[in-house]
């Protein structure tokens, strides 16, 4: 069933290209490093050791992806080689990896490589290589600039423009909120902030208070009890799993009942709110793009389906509430179709192309209504998001989708 | 003023949490003489363990008494395999093997039972402690359980043979061989109670900061900060290092303008350098003369 | 506090090794300049990177084991005076123009005063308390380059993107290769500096300090000035050491600076051998690639492959590669006769 999903798939995105590309490109293969008859090679780092090892999952998980897609029959009969490796979410040893892809292993493009301190280590070094830095994953803004970084494109929606979401909801909904927020101090957090300060724009001065936290403080008691000190009635949390839960749970504990919105990184119901209790999250706001594996209203969806039944037969031992499973399918999707877009014209300079030119794609795993677009000058594959409130055991979605982008404007 | 007692407050509960790995670590020092780098990874998974017990259907109080015995005889089975052999090699490759062995376990943990969050179930319920609101049932109850530690670890030390066998063969080693002590089983000793200790320290932490396989990297950082302020060769003081460290880094946190926030750890632990270069061994700790 | 106080002979926390062990021989030492000579003509240019973080790598042991090795001070506070290092370069080079090679120097005095001055609380402390107060400053240093108040300079969380030099004089070699034999140039210039130093008066007074503070003391060595000295200098290498990463790496940022890169440092000084300075090297290249081998042979257990295998090394050598030479030389001493 899946298989025969895929290859029409196949047979309907060749068309396209064939279509697209006037049959020139079909005509003869083109190859650049990393691709030949039979044989693409991808090129991946993500943190499988140290602190950051919790995303070694998404590793994980697009191996999985890869072996499926393998196992069909591969991409225009190339079998996809991911190779992938452990950069411990350091820059230079992300610096030391990547050159090993590139001058050692020589991948055809560097997939996924995950942070952005990891990422900005390597940037330069692969636009000059002209190696495809494709579909990074991390939410900078600083990843859509294809006038300077043509080699280097993101994924997921950046965090400045979720925290623009915020801020325009907040105005239209709360015009007199008393804004509290709690962030990370690291890249994450700051470009939230900022985010968040360009969408209230004149009317940042309600923000009253800004509270930073560091990953390595054992809990973040004190800073909750001195927001609540400061009197606001809406708290933002921009933090990771788990401080977020740590958070929702230390809300109600000193019974302080501000309207509480957690960023779209932290609204995975198996691994934060449900450890956080859910009667401590009712009403809890949010912003998504993706779908919840954990959330049951997506249990008969036809995506979804196709998610666990790549988990069952590929990945078995994969934990279904973990958020960075669903984001590792998508992004493993995204690849598999822009190589199929390539067809037989498998160079950089192409898949570039080809990652700038995906009208209206939609992964299994993205929400009903969000889609990817890109273009030659838009590097910034996901945009939208959608708000949603917690309520019961899962999430509500509500309103439109709502593009980042146009928010910006 | 409030904020002022509403962040000792908060303070001394999260103290409660350095308070007690402290206690461990003041165990270990007083074995081995120096600190286990691999302690806090040690009770992540002794927590782990009842965490697991739990999921298949033992009741709380089983799973921690099983736990303790588990971590007990963990303890002193990681010290019979892995670092007797080394009981001649110098000191640091000794502490090369605690970062080795913080390696292993981490990534085992990871692997077991994967890096998602957990919630971990407290005996004292998480409601507010006698209205405050501020310490909740739990906070409190993990003060008590610190303290109880503190005086059977003092009444251990203090009154024992056993204890004080263990105190002569880590002070004296020579000496106390010259006396009968089987010094190298004084040391598997304290690396089961040590492991124990921190085991208890796990289980009343995990409830406030969630069960992971990190969730030990920054309290054992405290609580090492907090078992050398108060010295490490005492209990009592370990425990007041730990609520100490706790206020002091809730105060710096919010009175200082600035940089207080950010630099909240760092500050933290300057003020206690301050303190060890006034008092090298600490505040409750016995001064150390030295001799050629 | 108490009346009682513990009087105690401590034994040394890094054993006495004498100061002729501390080298190698003139012959392998040779042998050892050339094979680092040619190599990188028959390499990838990956691999000549790897063997460049190598020598700068190697160079941050050295310093360690300068520090604790020569002096008997631990630090597991390494990594600041290495990201000191490395964002001065990268500042001078990114806001000032200036040329890479004059920022080197600049940094290590910049480490060497920074050092010095740390040394001088450090004085107090000793064993378990110096470890503390060095993983402080360690722990602290990221922070500290976070904070909005340097944020014009140090390019904040985003961090510092910094240019790789060309080769000069318009020499046929790649950037890769130019900046290896740059840095196997200064890293024999301040190996030869670091073995004399050891073998001179100073060198000297730092074992004597080691196996000894008191009888040092009771000698007539300035016990205060030369530990903070051992600091000193061991900082201002590090320093170096750091410019030459951020130039090789070409990126400075606070993640790149953590606690992880001092216990890896500490690790590379145990492997190769504490006090052995040609150890630090044979550290450098434990720290590079047995990460590397650990992942090849299991990714969700990368870590705990890397324990095991660390464990073996002290397991079969607990005083790391010293022991290892020093069991080749009697060999081939039986050899020969």
């Amino acid at each position: 069933m899946r298989s025969a999903i895929i290859r029409s798939a196949a047979f309907w995105t060749a068309l396209v290209t064939f279509a697209a590309t006037n049959g020139s490109a079909l005509a003869q293969k083109k190859y650049d490093t990393g691709a030949t008859d039979t044989e693409i090679k991808i090129g991946h780092i993500v943190p499988y050791s140290g602190p950051a090892s919790a995303y070694g999952v998404i590793g994980k998980t697009e191996e999985a992806y890869f072996k499926m897609v393998n196992e069909n029959g591969g991409i225009n009969g190339r079998k996809i080689k991911f190779v992938s490796y452990d950069d411990a979410y350091s820059p230079p040893k992300a610096v030391e990896q990547v050159r090993k892809l590139v001058e050692s292993d020589e991948v055809l493009v560097v997939f996924n490589p995950l942070g952005t301190p990891s990422n900005s280590a390597i940037q330069k070094y692969l636009n000059a290589k002209k190696v495809p830095q494709l579909f990074v994953a991390t939410g900078a803004t600083k990843w859509n600039d294809p006038k300077h970084f043509p080699w280097t494109i993101g994924w997921q929606p950046s965090y400045q423009s979720e925290g623009l979401i915020y801020a325009k909801y907040l105005m239209k909904e709360k015009p007199d909120a008393k804004i509290a927020v709690f962030y990370q101090n690291d890249d994450f957090g700051k470009d939230y902030l900022k985010g968040l300060k360009d969408g209230f724009g004149a009317k940042a001065s309600a923000i009253i208070a800004e509270e930073s936290y560091e990953i390595s403080e054992p809990t973040i008691d004190n800073h909750i009890v001195k927001l609540k000190a400061s009197g606001a009635d809406v708290l933002i949390s921009i933090t990771t799993p788990k401080f977020a839960a740590q958070t929702i749970k230390k809300m109600a504990e000193i019974d302080w009942k501000a309207l509480q919105i957690v960023a779209n990184v932290s609204a995975s119901v198996g691994s934060v709110i449900k450890p956080a209790g859910f009667e401590n999250a009712q009403g809890l706001l949010s912003a998504a793009y993706a779908k919840d594996a954990a959330d049951p209203q997506w249990k008969d969806d036809a995506g979804m389906k196709n998610f666990f039944a790549l988990l069952d037969k590929y990945y078995p031992e994969a934990d279904r509430l973990n958020s960075s499973v669903v984001y590792g399918y998508g992004a493993a999707q995204t690849l598999t179709r822009i190589l199929e877009m390539c067809g037989d014209d498998l160079t950089r300079a192409n898949i570039m192309k080809q990652a700038a030119n995906l009208k209206d794609f939609t992964p299994d795993t993205l929400l009903p209504g969000v889609r990817i677009n890109t273009s030659a000058t838009d590097f910034a594959p996901i945009e939208q998001l959608q708000m949603m409130r917690f309520k019961g055991e899962k999430w509500d979605l509500f309103g439109d989708v709502i593009s980042g982008e146009a928010a910006t404007n | 003023m409030e904020l002022f007692t509403n962040q000792v407050l908060a303070g001394i509960a999260t103290g409660a949490i350095y308070a007690c790995m402290a206690l461990a670590v003041v165990m270990i020092y007083q074995a081995i003489d120096h600190l286990n780098f691999a302690q806090g990874e040690m009770a992540m998974f002794s927590t782990f363990i009842s965490w697991q017990l739990m999921q298949w259907g033992v009741p709380y109080w089983w799973a921690f008494l099983l736990t303790l015995a588990f971590s007990f005889a963990g303890g002193i089975a990681i010290e019979r395999l892995l670092f007797k052999p080394l009981a001649k090699a110098p000191i640091l490759t000794n502490v090369a093997g605690f970062i080795a062995l913080y390696g292993i376990i981490n990534s085992f943990a990871g692997l077991i039972w994967d890096f998602t969050i957990k919630q971990y179930p407290t005996p004292f319920g998480s409601s507010p402690f006698l209205g405050s609101q501020l310490i909740s049932t739990h906070q409190a109850g993990m003060i008590g359980v610190t303290v109880l530690l503190l005086i059977l670890l003092f009444l251990f030390f203090q009154y024992t043979r056993i204890g004080l066998a263990m105190r002569a063969a880590a002070s004296l080693p020579e000496s106390a061989r010259l006396v009968g002590i089987n010094t190298s089983w004084m040391i598997a000793l304290g690396w089961g109670m040590a492991a124990a200790i921190g085991s208890i320290a796990g289980i009343l932490i995990a409830p406030v900061v969630f069960l992971e396989p990190n969730m030990m990297l920054g309290v054992l950082i405290y609580g090492f900060a907090a078992a050398v302020l108060g010295g490490l060769t005492s209990p009592l003081g370990a425990v007041v290092g730990g609520f100490l460290v706790g206020i002091f880094e809730n105060l710096a946190g919010t009175y200082i303008p600035g940089v207080g926030n950010e630099l909240k750890l760092p500050i933290a632990l300057a003020l206690i350098i301050t303190v060890l270069v006034v008092k090298p061994a600490g505040l409750f700790g016995r001064p150390i003369v030295k001799r050629v | 506090m108490s009346a009682v106080e513990d009087v105690v002979t401590e034994a040394p926390a890094v054993e006495a090794v004498p100061k002729r062990a501390m080298t190698l021989g003139l012959g392998t030492s040779l042998v050892v300049l050339v094979a680092l000579l040619i190599v990188p003509l028959f390499v990838k240019n990956f691999i000549i990177f790897q063997l460049t973080m190598l020598l700068i790598y190697g160079l941050a042991v050295l310093a360690l084991n300068i520090l604790t090795g020569g002096s008997g001070q631990f630090s597991l506070g390494q990594s600041a005076f290495y990201a000191v290092g490395a964002y001065t370069s990268a500042i001078l080079i990114e806001y000032t123009g200036m040329n890479y090679a004059l920022t080197l120097p600049i940094a290590g005095l910049i480490c060497f005063a920074f050092g010095f001055a740390f040394g001088q609380p450090a004085l107090r402390l000793s064993g378990v308390y110096l470890a503390l107060a060095t993983f402080a400053l360690a722990t602290a240093m990221p922070q500290i380059l976070k904070l909005g108040f340097f944020e014009h300079w140090t390019g904040g969380v985003q961090g510092l993107v910094v240019t790789k030099p060309d080769a000069p004089f318009g020499l046929p070699m790649s950037q890769d290769m130019w900046l290896y034999y740059f840095t196997l140039a200064i890293t024999i210039g301040i190996y030869i500096a670091s073995v004399n130093l050891l073998r001179s008066r100073s060198g000297r007074a730092f074992m004597a300090i080691r196996d000894n503070e008191i009888a040092a003391s009771a000698m007539g060595v300035d016990v205060a000035l030369y530990k903070t000295l051992a600091f000193g200098v061991s900082a201002g290498i590090t320093g170096v050491a750091g410019g030459l990463g951020a130039i090789a790496v070409q990126f400075v940022a606070p993640d790149s600076y953590t606690i992880l890169l001092a216990i890896s440092l500490f690790l590379g000084m145990v492997v190769g051998g504490v006090g052995w300075l040609p150890g630090s090297f044979v550290g450098a290249a434990f720290i590079i690639f047995v990460p590397n081998i650990a992942e090849g042979i299991s990714k969700g257990l990368s870590g705990a492959v890397f324990g095991v295998l660390l464990f073996l090394v002290i397991f079969l050598v607990p005083h790391g590669a010293r022991q290892v030479a020093i069991v080749a030389q009697q060999l081939i001493g039986k050899l020969k006769k």
